[in-house]
């Protein structure tokens, strides 16, 4: 079980006044007040950084494992198994080792993160995470200098995702950071939202996000942690090499083969909003735009 | 019953409208209601050109002529459906800012194929009268034939949109390769004949 205490769960009314109390404040007593949660964008009074409902950013996924439809993750994975649950970290590591779910909740201490997620597809959300850098986690182990990459392997266990009985995807799911990209700050391992346990078709019981690279970047549900020398080729760059790069970093100047990512739309906005413009690296250039100095990110999309 | 029919088959044919009206006003379309409009209309538009296509095979298996006279509310049916699916993306989605949506006409292949079948589907409509039907003679089943390429353009547009093989856009070419090879079929017997 992730400890959570209970009188620690905020109903979401109340979560989403106490936001608007910070954020007035906020507004009032200038930055000092927001320095307080980590990495919000400057613009925090904007639409753009209004929290996206608790209904919507747990009905509304992309997670192929339980059905191709975006109401399908909440439908089918209700049932979904997470205890007992094993994260294994190996490969090019000193000695690779294995973490139960209830060991990673008490070596660390999940805190709040708010990020902004941007879909591919070209809809974005605003998400109170729970969790912590992964770096915390990853130096559980000493790497080999052969070590570049760091690659995710989500479960595979066709028994209880539906969706894993077709060849929609190369199964297990698949995905990979540079090792710098993986020991940023802003790379967060997920154990909840809203104050919560991680709901299942949210990624439970742990998932990565990673709030500048579109949201298939950050693997759900995942098994395996591994160093590898070579970069890895995701599940999505199996699917389409030419459609979906390594990076995959949000870059409203690189356009994906099918749709422009020029702009998004905010979920929960409703029919009149209009779209918004994307920003570079979904706003958090100023973090993370320095891992990439000197690098093509049209060659490298 | 059968002078009721065209009337029964006109209301039918507005199900659609009254589904997207009811989630309208019910507040049903979901997180993304623009995305879920367009794409209620895309599917339809399908529908219908499959329906369109459907009157001539069923007339021949059921060897009656009462299909035909449907034929035309289709038609027009896919057209008027077709367009609120392309001004829901231009008007909608685009606010008619024309600079990114020519863009992605150009550059994006399945929106380039679908939005060609909509302006295919400009010369069907504006010939469908009776009395169009008498001017063009010959020519009006000529230009009529274009309706296979429009239901090709259709199915491609959707099959290309979508990210991996799904079922649906499967389903779609499945039928239509089916009603296809009706028309081979059909031409072939005529031309023994």
């Amino acid at each position: 079980m992730i400890k959570f205490k209970n009188s620690g769960i905020t109903p979401e009314n109340i979560y989403k006044k106490r936001r608007s109390f910070i954020k007035s404040i906020g507004l009032g007593a200038s930055t000092l007040a927001m320095s307080t949660i980590p990495f919000v964008n400057k613009s925090l009074a904007s639409e753009r950084d209004k929290l996206t409902s608790y209904k919507d950013i747990t009905t509304y996924n992309n997670y192929y494992e339980f059905g191709t439809s975006k109401s399908d993750p909440y439908r089918n994975s209700q049932i979904f198994k997470t205890s007992p649950w094993d994260i294994a970290i190996e490969g090019e590591v000193e000695k690779p080792i294995k973490l139960s779910m209830e060991e990673i909740s008490e070596m660390f201490i999940s805190e709040e993160r708010i990020y902004r997620l941007r879909c591919v597809e070209g809809w974005s959300m605003v998400i109170p995470w729970m969790g912590f850098s992964l770096s915390k986690l990853l130096s559980k182990v000493n790497p080999t200098n052969k070590a570049k990459f760091v690659e995710f392997e989500s479960v595979y266990d066709p028994a209880q995702m539906k969706g894993q009985r077709y060849p929609v995807l190369n199964w297990p799911y698949n995905e990979g950071l540079r090792i710098d990209e993986a020991m940023h700050p802003l790379t967060t391992v997920v154990t909840g939202l809203y104050g919560k346990k991680l709901p299942n078709q949210n990624g439970a019981p742990l998932r990565i996000f990673i709030p500048w690279k579109y949201g298939f970047k950050s693997a759900k549900a995942i098994v395996k942690i591994k160093f590898v020398e070579n970069m890895p080729t995701s599940s999505w760059m199996w699917a389409s090499p030419r459609e979906y790069g390594f990076y995959s970093n949000v870059n409203p100047n690189v356009d994906h083969p099918r749709w422009s990512q020029a702009t998004e739309r905010i979920i929960g906005e409703g029919v009149w909003a209009p779209r918004v413009k994307t920003l570079m690296f979904n706003g958090y250039g100023d973090e993370v735009a320095s891992l990439y100095s000197g690098m093509d990110l049209k060659k490298n999309f | 019953m059968s002078r009721y029919s065209k009337t029964l088959v006109f209301f039918l044919s507005l199900w659609p409208i009254y589904v997207i009206s009811y989630q309208i006003i019910f507040n049903k379309l979901g997180p993304e209601p623009v995305d879920r409009i367009i794409n209620h209309f895309g599917e339809w538009t399908l529908i219908f050109i499959l329906l369109t296509l459907s009157m001539t095979p069923l007339k021949k298996i059921t060897k009656s002529a009462e299909w035909i006279k449907f034929r035309r509310m289709l038609g027009l049916f896919t057209f008027f459906y077709a367009s609120i699916h392309m001004l829901s993306y231009v008007g909608l989605d685009y606010r008619f800012d024309f600079e990114p949506l020519i863009n992605d006409v150009l550059k994006k292949k399945f929106i380039f194929i679908g939005f060609s079948a909509w302006l295919l589907l400009i010369p069907l409509a504006v010939t469908s009268s009776e009395r169009m039907v008498r001017l063009l003679k010959q020519n009006w089943k000529k230009i009529h034939r274009l309706i296979y390429i429009i239901g090709v353009f259709g199915v491609l547009h959707y099959i290309w949109l979508s990210k991996t093989i799904f079922f649906k856009p499967l389903i779609f070419l499945i039928i239509l390769v089916i009603l296809l090879l009706f028309r081979i079929k059909i031409t072939r017997s005529a031309s023994k004949i």
